[in-house]
């Protein structure tokens, strides 16, 4: 156990083993979104109430619910780098944020073009809509306060701190939100009372979240190789690999 | 003020290295203050004495390699004075936020005349001079019990006399079994042996 | 010499604290004056019927105390940090967790306490109904609090950054949502006859997990801006 989390503090191993993790993962994800993708927008009936409009939901519903799980992905690495003052962990949460603030923007912008057939409105300050934009601007404190620091090391613990406050505050900002909207609900649009959806339907989109949780992964190693190459520039086993790329 | 026997260590620091922007600073450097010692640290500007009292002083917590075991936490003076303007220098002084004990008022007052500040005790300090401020700060070598001292450039803008009755106060200390750990450019002129570390270019690694 | 005691320590540091906010009057000032200008800009920009003014009164009133919560927090480490006074006080023996809660408690006692002091006369200003009165003072009294503990966090994490001043809304608002959320329905629900008591419990819990927790990562957030 311990030498395993040795190993993954270590840069060249973490760099290797995440290779051939990608060489298999990236494949298998893009295969994945390809077939949900067409069995959801190709394969399954049209809603009897929103017709086809509704087909937005095999990219919003995954970019939502992956959001969510990357802010703690995110502090969890946070934690770790905090505790066991793990270099690779520091890069795996350096990874996550613009990750996460992609997949919230997204999910915000599905959101809205779903909105705008459905309900004639591009935005409106529901609960959830509004508890996304909140995380939206809690990952990009993390991402601004990463890039206001010029010491990267610095920059990397505080993003940590800040995620960590952040997870303790969603639940938090997500129940007084939904608290909030309850309040105010206005009585001329209801949809938080989510009928029942299909199974015809809710197949394809499981299979999009999973293919979204290993996008997101793809995304994240990717992601990571590349700090971990700039960070280790001056090493030997970066030259060693720079060389022997320039040969082949 | 008297402390344990000379010889017991008070801060160790095992195989530091330091990188900064891609310059090795310094690499395998070993040190052991123990009670009873004189230390200065030399370079060159930039060599990285500031940032290797910091990492001594246990400011600097990462980014650099190697291992640091402080016996107490130092009473350290750095750049930056630590002096409130607004604040007199009594109470600069009382409320200090080191938070090593609480000082008797006389206690207090005696120190600062030491340091040459007698008469000046319940002006604000930013009607004082930079030497002078620097004076308060260097006060609470003549209050503290700590035995540790890390002191980054003391004598800057002290004057002859001033700097003089400094280095008497180290040797006092150093005799009272204390240990000081210093930076300056200055040869220091003590009548005790002054164990010596360079950083940058000319260190013997 | 006496050994420090720790209670003793940080009676002395809230003192220093407020002697030195006292010595400059203005910093004092500067956010009540905020309250008061900002306050007078809504009747200008919503019109000045006194049913518009009353509707939008809780929310206003809340928003404008955040804000006035948030300028102030920007500089609560600022000045420390600078003349070296942080560093001593990192190295000091004495435990930083509660060093952090006295520079919250100092920050609080002379902004969030003050605003909630001076607020029912604003709220008059605007109409708001006189039986809310007591409960935005209340709700303010416990939520300023929240929001200095919150913008302490904030102000650790980019006290060591020269320019921190717009970063700081970006890492600190967000955290805001649920004071927000839950102060102004007090006041909302004093207007319109619901207890007050359940908001201010919730708001009174908020602040309890706020002391316990938020030290922490102001303390952590120090110990890293002092080590870049």
């Amino acid at each position: 156990m311990w030498s395993f989390f040795h190993k993954l503090g270590s840069p060249p191993w973490l760099y290797a083993i995440s290779g051939s993790i990608l060489r298999w993962l990236l494949p298998i994800t893009l295969l994945a979104l390809f077939v949900g993708a067409a069995w959801g927008l190709l394969f399954t009936a049209p809603d009897f109430r929103q017709g086809n409009s509704y087909r937005i939901i095999y990219i919003h519903v995954p970019t939502s619910v992956v959001s969510l799980a990357a802010y703690y992905i995110m502090a969890i690495a946070g934690a770790i780098s905090l505790i066991w003052r793990m270099k690779m962990a520091d890069v795996a949460m350096r990874a996550t944020a613009p990750i996460g603030a992609a997949l919230t923007f997204t999910a915000l912008l599905t959101g809205g073009i779903w909105g705008e057939p459905t309900w004639g409105t591009w935005w409106v300050w529901d609960g959830r809509t509004t508890s996304m934009l909140v995380l939206l601007f809690l990952y990009l404190g993390v991402v601004a306060l990463y890039e206001a620091y010029d010491n990267k090391e610095a920059a990397s613990k505080a993003c940590a701190v800040l995620s960590l406050v952040g997870t303790v505050n969603i639940p938090i900002i997500y129940k007084s939100v939904d608290w909030w909207y309850s309040l105010h609900q206005p009585a001329s649009i209801k949809f938080t009372g989510e009928s029942a959806i299909d199974s015809s339907m809710l197949y394809p989109l499981l299979l999009m979240i999973c293919a979204f949780y290993a996008l997101f992964t793809c995304c994240l190693l990717m992601n990571m190789r590349a700090e971990i190459l700039q960070r280790e520039s001056r090493t030997g086993w970066v030259r060693k690999l720079v060389a022997s790329k320039g040969d082949s | 003020m008297s402390f344990d026997a000379a010889g017991t260590p008070l801060l160790a620091a095992e195989n530091l290295s330091l990188t900064r922007g891609g310059r090795d600073l310094f690499s395998g450097l070993s040190l052991q203050v123990a009670r009873g010692q004189l230390w200065q640290v030399e370079g060159e500007n930039g060599a990285g004495k500031t940032s290797l009292l910091r990492i001594l002083a246990g400011l600097s917590r990462f980014g650099y390699e190697g291992a640091v075991t402080r016996a107490v936490n130092p009473l350290y003076l750095g750049h930056h004075s630590a002096v409130k303007a607004l604040l007199s220098p009594r109470e600069n002084i009382a409320w200090h936020p080191s938070g090593e004990a609480d000082y008797a008022q006389a206690d207090i007052d005696d120190a600062l005349a030491r340091v040459g500040l007698y008469g000046y005790e319940s002006l604000p300090c930013h009607s004082l001079s930079a030497g002078q401020q620097r004076r308060v700060n260097l006060a609470r070598l003549y209050l503290s019990n700590n035995p540790l001292w890390i002191l980054d450039e003391p004598f800057t803008a002290i004057d002859h006399a001033g700097v003089a009755a400094l280095q008497a106060r180290f040797v006092e200390h150093v005799a009272e079994g204390g240990a000081v750990l210093v930076t300056s450019h200055q040869v220091l002129e003590v009548d005790c042996e002054v164990h010596r570390v360079v950083v940058g270019a000319g260190a013997a690694a | 010499m006496n050994a420090p005691g720790t209670a003793g320590f940080f009676l002395r540091l809230l003192r220093r604290q407020l002697v030195l906010a006292l010595r400059r009057p203005i910093e004092i000032i500067n956010p009540l004056l905020f309250f008061a200008i900002v306050m007078a800009l809504f009747p200008l920009g919503l019109g000045p019927a006194p049913d518009t003014l009353a509707a939008f009164a809780p929310g206003v009133l809340w928003i404008i105390a955040l804000l006035a919560c948030l300028l102030t927090s920007e500089s609560v480490f600022r000045g420390d940090f600078e003349d070296g006074s942080l560093e001593q006080l990192l190295l000091s023996p004495q435990p930083l967790y509660f060093s952090a809660l006295t520079y919250s408690t100092a920050h609080w006692l002379t902004t969030g306490l003050l605003l909630a002091l001076v607020s029912p006369v604003f709220a008059l200003m605007l109409n708001l109904p006189a039986s809310a009165i007591p409960a935005l003072a209340a709700s303010l009294f416990l939520g300023t609090g929240i929001l200095s503990l919150i913008g302490c966090i904030g102000a650790a994490l980019t006290v060591g950054l020269k320019r921190g001043g717009m970063l700081i809304s970006l890492l600190v608002l967000p955290l805001y949502v649920p004071v927000l959320i839950f102060g102004s329905a007090a006041v909302r629900g004093a207007v319109e006859g619901i207890p007050v008591a359940p908001y201010l419990a919730i708001l009174g819990a908020m602040l309890s997990l706020g002391i316990a927790l938020a030290p922490l990562a102001v303390a952590a957030g120090l110990r890293i801006s002092l080590d870049a």
